[in-house]
């Protein structure tokens, strides 16, 4: 009696609910479909009205532009590298300084962690000028180097393996004293692969946080042939006239990238445990 | 007596972990503390990135004090941050709630749609969006004068300008916090719920009387770092509108990025900045006693 009477209930409920969630999910999808679609408009359908939702006449001219006539192929080669290199080297620095974080207990490594901490107080834009003179003063001026080297330390990174390695038992760190393993060996034979899931997710943040960074990449690379994409699009969006056929195809194919490494490892970032709470 | 044993043991390492903080600790001594300094020292200096960085005293902070654009560029932070803060609390956790409700159907692929906007950058976030608002060849616009409406002047009203930038960085920013508030939501235990339907409380009365409350620590961090991101925005009012119309919606931080890379007078820039920062700890601070206070 009592389960019929909430079943027959349930059923407004689930109507409703349902029906809130894909109205708010066609208003966020749409923008982005509408805008995939004109990529594969010609130039001349863009703007003339009226206006209709498939292209009449679709066409990879747009991409075919973007691809030769903007330096799309050097952009791309740019921003992989800025990305991959920062990736690699945020999670080697930030595993080591977690599970430092986490396993030892001197009394400046707990003053080390308020600094990382400090350090989401003391976002680049703060120090945006005296940050360019430093990096300058290092020859990294005009260099792939001087974007990835300052994105490196990330107090998200930091501790979304402290908090990893927290839950480690130290029962094994122990056991693998006893058995004479040195303590960095400890780490990179047997911690290390352990935190293969913090690993993977903080490849993907940290992956598209460099990717789709624009202020500092703008401030430190002055040449054409070192920009990154979201430069490179900004060039455009910038322009007297924009090109819009040439912009929308430039920027559907530079979120391809990041849009397949989603779907590829979806459910590491789905599942992250991101209660830490912070972001870069 | 295990215990302490075991902890004496973990304190007679010194060289290992110094090893595994060496490189974060070379790079935040690099670009965090020794910026900090000499951003500190510059900022009384009228400095222009070449030669001599002749000291002015307290000079840049009093020109600061006087200067009507850096005014400007603070109150448009304000109004901004003011906007979009709350409109993110609000979308990303009714988004969340109902991304973990038993009711809703679907919610594998809703879930993916709400996330997408997270992997586009600011500055296609903000071209896609422009896209949609052009005022001559506007989907929006469009639409509105086949209804019989007047084209909306979106790009050149500067006030209808920041709505759009609103609207942009909310959705963007939706899918991280609606994470944020999806794994609190997850965490609030059923028999609180379980409890409530037996003394008959209803849908609206659960969510004041026992959601609300249980995800207040994480609600607290959505704010907290919304209001952080939201004052040092710049990458979506450069896509949507270059700040525009004319300086109108020139945020504090492109405000910075002007004077100081533009016409060079970092020892100015480095005043603004500090100013900035010390805006950013305040609201910290301020929405930390709030929260404590609210707990106790």
């Amino acid at each position: 009696m009592a389960a019929s009477r909430s079943r027959t209930g349930d059923l407004p409920k689930k109507i409703s609910s349902s029906a809130i969630m894909w109205l708010l999910a066609a208003l966020y999808g749409f923008p982005l479909l509408w805008f995939v679609v004109s990529s594969f408009k010609p130039g001349g359908e863009l703007f003339s009205y009226p206006l209709t939702f498939w292209p009449k006449n679709p066409t990879l001219e747009g991409y075919t532009d973007a691809w030769t006539s903007f330096d799309f192929p050097g952009y791309l080669v740019n921003t992989m590298i800025v990305a991959l290199a920062a990736t690699v080297l945020t999670i080697m620095v930030s595993a080591a300084c977690g599970y430092a974080l986490a396993k030892y207990s001197n009394w400046w490594l707990k003053v080390f962690a308020g600094c990382i901490l400090a350090t989401t107080m003391l976002p680049t834009e703060t120090i945006l000028a005296p940050l360019f003179l430093v990096v300058r003063n290092l020859g990294l001026y005009n260099s792939l180097a001087g974007v990835v080297v300052p994105a490196v330390i990330t107090a998200t990174g930091t501790f979304m393996f402290r908090q990893f390695f927290v839950t480690v038992p130290n029962d094994l760190l122990e056991a693998a004293r006893i058995d004479g393993s040195s303590e960095l060996s400890t780490f990179v034979r047997i911690m290390l692969p352990l935190s293969r899931p913090i690993i993977l997710t903080l490849a993907i943040f940290s992956f598209q946080w460099r990717w789709n960074e624009y202020l500092w990449p703008l401030i430190i690379l002055n040449e054409p042939s070192q920009f990154t994409l979201q430069i490179g699009i900004a060039g455009i969006v910038g322009a007297n006239n924009v090109n819009w056929s040439v912009l929308i195809s430039a920027s559907v194919l530079s979120m391809v990238p990041l849009v397949a490494l989603y779907l590829v490892f979806q459910k590491y970032v789905m599942n992250a445990d991101i209660n830490a709470g912070l972001k870069d | 007596m295990v215990f302490s044993a075991s902890r004496r043991r973990h304190n007679s390492y010194t060289l290992a972990p110094l090893i595994l903080i060496s490189v974060n600790l070379l790079l935040f001594l690099t670009f965090f503390i020794w910026p900090a300094i000499i951003g500190l020292a510059y900022s009384f200096t009228s400095y222009t990135g070449v030669g001599d960085a002749p000291w002015v005293g307290l000079e840049n902070y009093q020109e600061l004090i006087g200067d009507a654009d850096f005014y400007a560029a603070l109150l448009r932070t304000l109004i901004y941050t003011g906007c979009v803060v709350p409109l993110m609390v609000v979308m990303s956790l009714g988004i969340a709630y109902l991304l973990v409700s038993p009711y809703a159907k679907g919610k594998p692929i809703a879930r993916v749609i709400f996330f997408l906007p997270w992997l586009i950058s600011p500055i296609i976030a903000g071209v896609i969006w422009r896209w949609l608002f052009g005022e001559n060849f506007g989907l929006v616009n469009f639409v509105i004068t086949e209804l019989g409406g007047e084209p909306v002047s979106w790009q050149s009203n500067g006030d209808l300008s920041l709505m759009i930038v609103v609207i942009v960085a909310t959705w963007a920013g939706t899918a991280f916090n609606m994470l944020l508030f999806v794994a609190a939501l997850k965490n609030v235990p059923v028999s609180y719920y379980e409890a409530a339907d037996l003394d008959g409380a209803g849908a609206w009365q659960k969510f004041r009387s026992i959601t609300l409350p249980a995800i207040a620590p994480t609600t607290f961090i959505v704010v907290l770092l919304s209001t952080l991101h939201a004052m040092k925005e710049y990458t979506y009012f450069v896509a949507v509108n270059d700040g525009g119309p004319g300086t109108e919606n020139n945020l504090i931080v492109q405000y910075i990025y002007e004077t100081g890379f533009k016409r060079a007078q970092i020892g100015y820039a480095s005043a603004a900045s500090f100013v900035l920062l010390l805006i950013l700890v305040i609201v910290a601070v301020l929405q930390l006693i709030a929260s404590r206070r609210k707990g106790s």
